[in-house]
């Protein structure tokens, strides 16, 4: 993917294109707020990643100059202010998701993967298939290989969005967020039960699991044909 | 820097005291109740000019009609006179009636307007050669009058068919008079309502200013850094009265949030700098393990993992002062708390079957889909729930068989949220200490949690206007969060 990141501390992006390139993708990096809206709005990119408080333009000017331009562009922005108003500030003037510094680089990893795939967009389809796996949306049945798989309402939200972000690792935070509309940590593990207890229901009768846990990022679900 | 707010303890010279009463005439003007008395004292004029003015005019005119009808009685009676007697006649009775005291004017002239008989030696010339009314007054002299003194008057003049003319008048001094005296009676209320404008504006614009100098002085010795300095209260009740109160009540909260900040930085100092300590002390073993790359991955994960902990922390500090701020009252919303409370428990419900703890929804008082509903924020109160249940399951499970218990209770006052379990408890000596921050009982050291936990979930409570209260469970810990029942809280389900 070709990631644009817009920030100014020098040691953070150059750690952060290192990753990026380590992880098959393709960064490009602008130290200022100015040059970063002139190459997103010049250049072809999958995602952008945008850091809020930047000199000359700041992030969210960046994303609302972009956005009004019609540029639809997916951009995660990074931040050090994590309030919830904070947040929805963020969002509002553009971003499409948004991360509090400091933050962990498979989390970012994993959010920037799936808003790059976003854009291929299946939010329309009433029917979203993953190898032998079926989710139909109309009916809200669940379907392996043809055999019927009764879950819970919350089990078939956590379902759908594994499923629309399928081969990509999706991360506690964001399935607490996702799913579940949390936006802070519970202590204990309470993901963690809630998505083996899925397991059980869609692999425990296949040999080939699907749902698979990515160590130290999260989890994914992927086709094992 | 503000030399005139000064006490004056220093003797002044004439020059300082000179300048300073300037400033002070000058501000006056500035003095809110100097201006309204101004405007109130010239509005108060133009009224009173108006209203004096259109009754002096309708007296006048008044007046002047009565002498108007006054004169043509007159008329009518002489032209009877002379059209029953004759002209020798008519002259004998204008003589007569010119003769009695403050008598009107009456003249009778030839054609040319030569004065024949009357009792007015000279007139205004021309006043003769119209016939009917004069219009304006005119001027005349009476006999006896010293030189140079006047008369204006108003009168008729008629034609009688021997050609000869005869004008019947009437003096105007009278009403002149009238006007005068009203003239003089306004312009002494218009001087006295000025004087008395002008009085008000001194003693209540000097008052005023004299407690908005105690205020602004105050206020300055509150910017040097004096923080125990209040404004001003004279119990007068009054709206500077009633301004201070504010501004003190005001300058109270901001010395909370201070002494807040400063608890808090304190706090971050002594609990923040410990961790890190230790992380620099991990990293320098880490160093020291280039011949056991095994080792040295383990440590550096335990570095990452500390380091992620000590963020945590100082998240859940900003949170907490965040909270006591009070600044997301802004975006609360009207939230239903069984719905936070169902999905708390569908959240939590595998982890603990997982661990062999039962976890109960228990809903009091509340009937099938209702709602029980308070203002405010579902991020925050989701948030306390989770950290009641996170304690519950590490400190409370109590064994095998632990339970428990999120309920929700709608009383007639207060709607009462509560966690409970079977564990091991918080001893009543003990349940003050565990809302402070960072407050860890030395049983729970060994688990992990950075002690902040419930301080949020108090200050979110507070936040809501509820009261949290730990009791005891006989065994374990029941943590209530009390909050108080607003208008319209139990809304059925729509269906």
């Amino acid at each position: 993917m070709q990631i644009l990141i817009i920030e100014d501390d020098i040691e953070a992006a150059s750690f952060l294109i290192k990753a990026f390139s380590e992880a098959g993708h393709n960064p490009t990096h602008a130290g200022d707020g100015e040059n970063g809206h002139h190459l997103a709005s010049t250049g072809e990119y999958d995602v952008l990643v945008v850091d809020r408080m930047l000199p000359k333009l700041d992030g969210l000017s960046i994303l609302k100059k972009l956005r009004d331009a019609g540029d639809g562009t997916p951009a995660l922005i990074l931040s050090a202010l994590g309030e919830v108003d904070d947040r929805v500030e963020g969002l509002r003037s553009g971003g499409d998701d948004y991360l509090t510094k400091p933050y962990a680089f498979s989390e970012l990893l994993a959010r920037v993967e799936v808003l790059g795939r976003r854009v291929r967009g299946d939010e329309q389809e009433t029917t979203i298939k993953v190898g032998e796996l079926e989710l139909d949306r109309l009916s809200h049945t669940v379907k392996r290989a043809g055999q019927n798989i009764l879950l819970q309402p919350r089990e078939y939200r956590l379902l759908e969005y594994l499923m629309k972000n399928a081969d990509r690792v999706v991360t506690r935070t964001m399935l607490l967020e996702k799913v579940w509309d949390y936006h802070f940590d519970p202590q204990t593990n309470v993901i963690d039960v809630h998505v083996s207890r899925l397991r059980a229901k869609i692999d425990k009768d296949f040999d080939d699991p699907m749902l698979q846990t990515v160590r130290g990022a999260g989890y994914k679900l992927c086709d094992p044909g | 820097m503000i030399p005139c707010c000064k006490p004056c303890g220093a003797p002044v010279t004439n020059s300082v005291i000179r300048v300073k009463r300037m400033v002070s005439v000058r501000s006056l003007f500035r003095v809110t109740a100097v201006r309204l008395s101004i405007i109130y004292t010239i509005i108060f004029g133009i009224l009173a000019i108006g209203v004096v003015g259109y009754m002096t005019a309708g007296t006048v005119n008044v007046l002047r009609k009565q002498y108007e009808n006054s004169i043509d009685e007159e008329v009518m009676s002489l032209a009877k006179i002379y059209r029953g007697s004759g002209i020798n006649s008519l002259i004998r009775t204008l003589d007569r009636r010119a003769r009695a005291p403050g008598a009107n004017l009456y003249i009778v002239a030839d054609p040319s307007g030569r004065i024949i008989a009357g009792n007015v030696p000279q007139l205004e010339s021309g006043v003769m050669n119209r016939i009917g009314w004069t219009g304006k007054p005119f001027s005349y002299s009476r006999y006896g009058d010293p030189a140079g003194r006047g008369h204006r008057a108003v009168a008729r003049v008629l034609e009688i068919p021997n050609g000869m003319r005869v004008l019947v008048g009437r003096d105007i001094g009278e009403h002149e008079g009238f006007r005068k005296v009203v003239r003089r009676a306004f312009l002494i209320v218009l001087a006295s309502m000025i004087l008395l404008g002008l009085l008000t504006w001194l003693l209540v614009g000097k008052r005023a200013l004299r407690r908005i100098d105690q205020v602004s002085r105050s206020s300055s010795r509150i910017m040097a850094g004096d923080r125990d300095e209040r404004l001003p209260v004279t119990g007068a009740g009054d709206e500077f009265d009633r301004l201070s109160e504010n501004l003190n009540t005001m300058l109270d909260r901001i010395a909370g949030l201070d002494d807040g900040l400063k608890q808090m930085s304190d706090n971050i100092a002594h609990d923040l700098k410990t961790p890190i300590t230790r992380l620099r002390n991990k990293a320098d073993q880490a160093l020291g393990l280039s011949s056991d790359p095994d080792a040295r991955e383990d440590a550096l994960e335990e570095i990452i993992s500390d380091c992620d902990q000590i963020v945590k922390t100082f998240d859940a500090l900003l949170m907490i002062s965040r909270v006591e701020s009070g600044a997301s009252v802004a975006r609360f919303s009207k939230i239903d708390l069984v719905t936070i409370l169902r999905d708390a428990h569908e959240l939590y419900s595998p982890v603990s079957e997982e661990r062999g703890i039962e976890l109960n929804l228990k809903l009091v008082g509340i009937e099938g889909a209702a709602k029980v509903e308070i203002n405010g924020s579902r991020e925050l109160i989701s948030q306390a729930i989770s950290n009641l249940i996170d304690n519950a399951l590490k400190y409370g499970g109590g064994g095998d068989a632990g339970v428990i218990e999120i309920g929700i209770e709608l009383g007639n006052q207060v709607i009462t949220i509560s966690v409970c379990d079977t564990g091991s408890g918080i001893a009543a000596k003990d349940r003050e200490k565990v809302l402070e921050r960072f407050a860890r009982l030395e049983e729970s050291r060994s688990q992990s949690g950075n002690g902040l936990g419930l301080s949020l979930v108090n200050a979110i409570t507070k936040l809501h206007g509820g009261r949290l209260e730990l009791k005891d469970n006989n065994p374990g810990l029941c943590v209530e969060l009390d909050f108080p029942v607003a208008e319209n809280s139990l809304n059925p389900a729509a269906e």
